[in-house]
């Protein structure tokens, strides 16, 4: 089975989120990058599971600037076959995933996975888009994934419950937790993914559709109003009265 | 303006619905499109936000992603609208992007207000920890709105119920059965959650968290450790890698208040935070506080709660 998997740099989850340029830019002074905890946990070590079951390749491709390279050399040390990059700031999800699918039109893979966001623009948009491009079925939000011959047996989120479904491949699946485990990559798997390949292909040309024009962060809080645990009658009437939300 | 309006309508039509129905009267005339086995009555009831017509395609029943797609572009291209509205819940997050590349039309997804005076919209990013404004370029846009962004307002219209062909095709996804939880409120569009970290101990001490949900009518969550060492389950987990929430009142027992939990709750409106700890950093985050041990706390809680509701 082949399969692609689209990887996203994220800022770790501890970094301190500021803006700069008039708040028109993510401040990445001091900012290490991680591959997005979706990608990663789920999606990408998904793909290998299937891989040491059923046999296959796992290929992971990115859209980001050559100092990208870092964390696509971790996804290769977790135990992907081969990356791509293509070479190009990912202006929206639109783009983004215009350039995956063109990739995967050319090269026919059996299944693409996603994570089921990015922890810094929580679109939940690049699986979906991908899917509409190559006329593919999408199941958004997969918690677990079997493969069956040709066919795709996923549990996934729905409403506050879960939805079974199945869908015959080739498909595009969002992955989210539970799917798989976190591996930390070894030693053997860190030299390995130096070797590997890493091919750098252009851009195909695509219209912007969205733009971010600027941020903000949400305001501080004033001081907490600390009240005694022995009186939560005034706690209730402070909900009531003041904060007004029972 | 021509808007139209998605209403999954798969389990009743509720708060979510009015509150989206509410976001597209203030951009324009409303025309919601649904599917599915829904009486008109409940349909009709959209009226009273806001939409001037219902387009119901009641032969497409546990319709996929493709199949929800055509029957929405083809609602809006009837309709001649140009802005097209979801509530941000998992059928959006399967529907939307598609919807995007079929109609070139800008997503923005996780919408927290109505558009801006520069057209801008503001939206949730950093998972909670910051907002950002997107601008959409092309000539159609598509609106994903959060949860509990915007107070549904009864304005006392009416609207039309009419049958839509869909002409939505064949389904690739065959869903073979749909577990929901009984009874409970979905944690994303709760107003009220109580939320437990590990400070509870083990799972069997849940009853406490459970009983102050159940007195205040809340949605139950919790904290990433919890639901890893499967305490409780992976839908209840909130934070930068589980879900990001914006209720009205957000009470945190037992949880320290690390930076990715606080990311999934800083949209809330009102936070109290239980712990021993008078350290704890989510004090800091937190509008009211109790230094206390939650196996106290929580039930005298629970009772005051109680005697509230009794009294008003």
């Amino acid at each position: 089975m082949k399969i692609l998997v689209g990887i996203s740099k994220s800022p770790d989850t501890t970094s301190k989120i500021a803006f700069t340029d008039g708040n028109s830019k993510f401040d990445e002074n001091g900012v290490q990058y991680i591959v997005n905890p979706y990608d990663e946990w789920y999606a990408l070590v998904r793909a290998l599971e299937l891989k040491e079951t059923i046999g296959g390749t796992v290929t992971i491709i990115t859209v980001g600037a050559a100092a990208d390279e870092a964390v696509i050399r971790k996804a290769l040390a977790i135990g992907a076959d081969e990356a791509v990059r293509v070479d190009a700031d990912p202006k929206d999800a639109y783009y983004t995933a215009a350039q995956i699918a063109d990739y995967a039109k050319s090269n026919g893979f059996d299944l693409i996975l996603t994570g089921k966001e990015t922890i810094q623009y929580n679109g939940s948009q690049v699986g979906g888009m991908i899917a509409e491009a190559l006329d593919m079925p999408f199941v958004s939000l997969a918690t677990k994934l079997d493969v069956d011959g040709t066919t795709l047996k996923l549990e996934k989120e729905y409403l506050g419950g879960i939805q079974s479904v199945e869908v015959t491949l080739p498909a595009v699946v969002s992955c989210a937790k539970g799917m798989a485990e976190q591996r930390i990559p070894n030693m053997r798997g860190i030299m390995a993914a130096r070797t590997k390949p890493l091919t750098v292909i252009p851009a195909v040309q695509v219209e912007d559709l969205t733009s971010f024009t600027g941020y903000t962060t949400p305001p501080a809080k004033s001081s907490v109003k600390l009240i005694d645990p022995n009186n939560m009658d005034e706690l209730v009437a402070l909900l009531h009265n003041e904060a007004k939300v029972i | 303006m021509s808007v139209l309006v998605y209403i999954n309508s798969a389990h009743g039509i509720g708060k979510n619905a009015f509150e989206t129905v509410t976001y597209g009267k203030k951009l324009g005339d409303v025309t919601v499109v649904t599917n599915g086995n829904v009486d008109d009555a409940s349909l009709a009831k959209l009226g009273e936000y806001g939409a001037s017509k219902v387009l119901v395609d009641k032969t497409l029943v546990d319709a996929d992603d493709q199949q929800l797609t055509r029957l929405i572009a083809n609602a809006a291209d009837q309709v001649g609208a140009n802005t097209i509205v979801f509530s941000h819940d998992h059928v959006a997050k399967n529907v939307a992007p598609r919807l995007s590349v079929r109609l070139k039309a800008g997503l923005v997804s996780g919408a927290i207000a109505l558009p801006d005076a520069d057209g801008t919209i503001k939206v949730n990013v950093f998972s909670g920890k910051a907002f950002g404004s997107v601008k959409v370029n092309s000539a159609k846009k598509i609106i994903s709105l959060l949860p509990n962004s915007i107070q549904p307002e009864n304005i006392g219209g009416s609207a039309t119920v009419e049958a839509f062909a869909g002409n939505a095709g064949d389904a690739k996804v065959k869903v073979l059965s749909t577990k929901q939880p009984e009874g409970e409120i979905p944690l994303p569009e709760a107003e009220l959650v109580v939320s437990a970290g590990r400070g509870l101990k083990g799972p069997e001490n849940w009853g406490i968290v459970e009983d102050l949900a159940k007195a205040l009518g809340a949605a139950t969550a919790c904290s990433r450790p919890v639901s890893d060492i499967g305490w409780r389950p992976h839908h209840e987990h909130v934070g930068q890698t589980g879900i990001a929430i914006r209720p009205n009142l957000y009470i945190a027992a037992g949880i320290s208040g690390a930076i990715q939990h606080l990311a999934g709750v800083n949209g809330s409106k009102v936070i109290v935070v239980i712990n021993t700890d008078p350290e704890a950093p989510f004090f800091k985050a937190a509008d009211y506080g109790v230094v206390g041990d939650a196996f106290e706390v929580l039930p005298k809680l629970t009772e005051a709660i109680k005697k509230f509701k009794a009294s008003n």
